[in-house]
């Protein structure tokens, strides 16, 4: 049996849809048994979200003072000592998991896959490498445990109906005062998330300007999608930089995603081919993204995208019989 | 002396489209354009700046693999660094080996700063700087868009999924760029002059101490499942059409 732990991402109050991936893709390993830690100063209302993500057996409470914020040098070596009971130790490749789960490794002695993408075997894992243009098959040989996270745009989330048994562990384990944490700037709208959102509409450096760039917010907010951007506009500073898709931002798998003024480099492609329609609109007929795109609109951005809006406005209008 | 050590890898360079071999063995590298990791430019790039602000007195870049890896030392040395360390490696080296090259390095050099790129593009693994930090049993600032030095500790902006998130850590410690963090400088001619005559020395694993062999094997690489060939539209209305017509905004 392969014992696997998640380690749940969260902000408190929340669990991050990324460990209901997880939950999917430890559910692929073969005759998983699943267990959740919540690693939180209070995690009480995580740890009842997570016990009711179907095919979780348990679920385990990690509650420290030192724990209210998710510093992966105070974490790892709690999270070390408990893993000692697993097979397998899964986190999301979030920033919140790539900062983390490698620390826990090294502190294991234990190999770790990055950004697994699909399940061969309970050591036998395919995941992308080269920005995705190549997908290996890595096997661990040898190990009796590993570490691994999990590509969250390649797995569907856990539905909810799960009814895990919720237990608190204490472990008598020293914990570091080196690293402090200070501050993290709060995302100052309502809009969806952009690694779960069902629509995302992305921009490039075509914008030109921020002020430009924010024609997308409006649209986004009337078709309830959330925002994302090439790293040529973050670097340009039309938008921050967690609205970045790619390579070395996010990595996401909406049901649409419209790629605005953006040419389509690698990179950014990496990003977002698991989407399940993507849209094109682009004034360079040439520019690659349109290879990857299930529809291609050629034009000028700043004519198109005020008419999408008014045409899908004007269609929303009539399907409600106005 | 206050002292930075930084990683430079040898990756193929990120304007190429790597393909995996027809046979599934490996990807195709022959003839192909090879540079250092854009992460680790950017690391080398704030080393220096840290060391002309009067923050540290010397740069030390490190290189693990074939004896190549040296042009990538050479074109650190003329950025600036002050000298350079060759490990001789062949074939993929993991990242726990990585850390542990450094970690052996850290006794003898004794760095206040260890800085990495946060990934290298060819493996896209991003976990040697947390690992080094987890051996060393020293703070880890990762993602770094911003690292302020304060006397014996350090400010760090890291890009999160939320944001920017600020830690305070103490020195020394591991820090691992993101693409923010700054711009490098390019490379002077009468630079690379010179550093032809700075020193750069090779060191092996096994005077390491340190066993490299990998623990993960390799088995088959393969391109991506393709997307379905998609359809141009003319005009907003037919992109409507095409959206609804695919189930979408109905």
């Amino acid at each position: 049996m392969s014992k696997v732990l998640i380690i749940a991402e969260h902000d408190r109050e929340r669990l991050n849809q990324s460990t209901a991936k997880c939950v999917t893709c430890a559910l692929a390993i073969p005759d998983a048994e699943v267990t959740v830690v919540v690693c939180a100063a209070d995690a009480s209302a995580v740890a009842a979200q997570a016990a009711s993500l179907q095919g979780v057996k348990r679920v385990l409470k990690l509650e420290n003072a030192a724990n209210a914020h998710a510093l992966a040098a105070v974490l790892a070596p709690q999270l070390a000592a408990l893993a000692l009971e697993f097979s397998h130790v899964l986190a999301p490749s979030t920033t919140f998991g790539k900062d983390l789960l490698p620390r826990v490794a090294a502190l294991l002695n234990i190999p770790q896959i990055s950004d697994i993408m699909a399940v061969e075997s309970a050591t036998r894992f395919r995941r992308p490498i080269y920005a995705g243009n190549v997908i290996v098959t890595v096997e661990v040989a040898g190990a009796e445990k590993l570490a691994a996270t999990v590509r969250v745009a390649s797995f569907a989330a856990a539905p909810a109906g799960g009814n895990a048994t919720v237990e608190a562990r204490t472990l008598n384990v020293a914990l570091p005062t080196h690293t402090r944490f200070v501050s993290v700037s709060k995302a100052q709208s309502e809009r969806p998330d952009l690694q779960s959102a069902a629509r995302v509409l992305a921009g490039g450096r075509a914008f030109g300007s921020a002020e430009s760039f924010s024609m997308l917010y409006s649209l986004a907010d009337r078709l309830g999608a959330a925002v994302g951007a090439s790293r040529a506009a973050v670097d340009a500073g039309y938008a921050p930089n967690e609205l970045q898709v790619g390579q070395t931002g996010k990595i996401i798998a909406p049901e649409v995603y419209f790629a605005i003024g953006i040419s389509g480099a690698i990179q950014h492609l990496t990003g977002i081919k698991d989407a399940r329609t993507i849209v094109a609109i682009n004034k360079d007929a040439e520019a690659p993204i349109f290879e990857v795109a299930d529809i291609g609109l050629v034009g000028d951005i700043f004519q198109i995208l005020p008419e999408l809006e008014r045409q899908l406005a004007a269609q929303a209008a009539a399907d409600r019989g106005l | 002396m206050k002292r930075i050590l930084v990683g430079i890898k040898r990756v193929v360079d990120f304007s190429v489209r790597v393909r995996a071999k027809p046979d599934g063995s490996g990807v195709v590298t022959d003839g192909v354009k090879m540079s250092a990791n854009p992460f680790d430019e950017i690391a080398l790039e704030e080393a220096l700046r840290m060391r002309e602000r009067g923050a540290a007195d010397e740069v030390v870049v490190i290189g693990i693999g074939p004896i190549e890896c040296q042009q990538q030392l050479r074109n650190a040395l003329a950025m600036g660094a002050d000298r350079a360390i060759h490990v001789q490696a062949e074939g993929m080296v993991e990242p726990a080996v990585i850390a542990r090259v450094f970690l052996k390095l850290i006794e003898t050099e004794q760095p206040f700063a260890i800085i990495l790129g946060k990934q290298a593009i060819d493996d896209d693994n991003g976990q040697t700087g947390q690992m080094l930090a987890a051996l060393w049993d020293r703070p880890q600032a990762t993602f770094a868009s911003s690292i302020k030095l304060e006397g014996d500790k350090a400010v760090v902006a890291r890009e999160v999924d939320a944001g920017i998130e600020t830690l305070e850590v103490d020195l020394p410690a591991v820090f691992t760029t993101d693409l923010r963090l700054n711009e490098p400088r390019y490379v002077k001619l009468p630079d690379i002059m010179k550093a032809k005559k700075k020193p750069l020395s090779i060191l092996t694993m096994a005077q390491l101490s340190i066993d490299s062999a990998p623990r993960m094997k390799l088995l088959r690489f393969e391109p991506p499942a393709p997307r379905q060939k998609g359809i141009r539209v003319k005009d907003v209305a037919e992109l409507v059409a095409a959206l609804r017509a695919r189930g979408l905004f109905q």
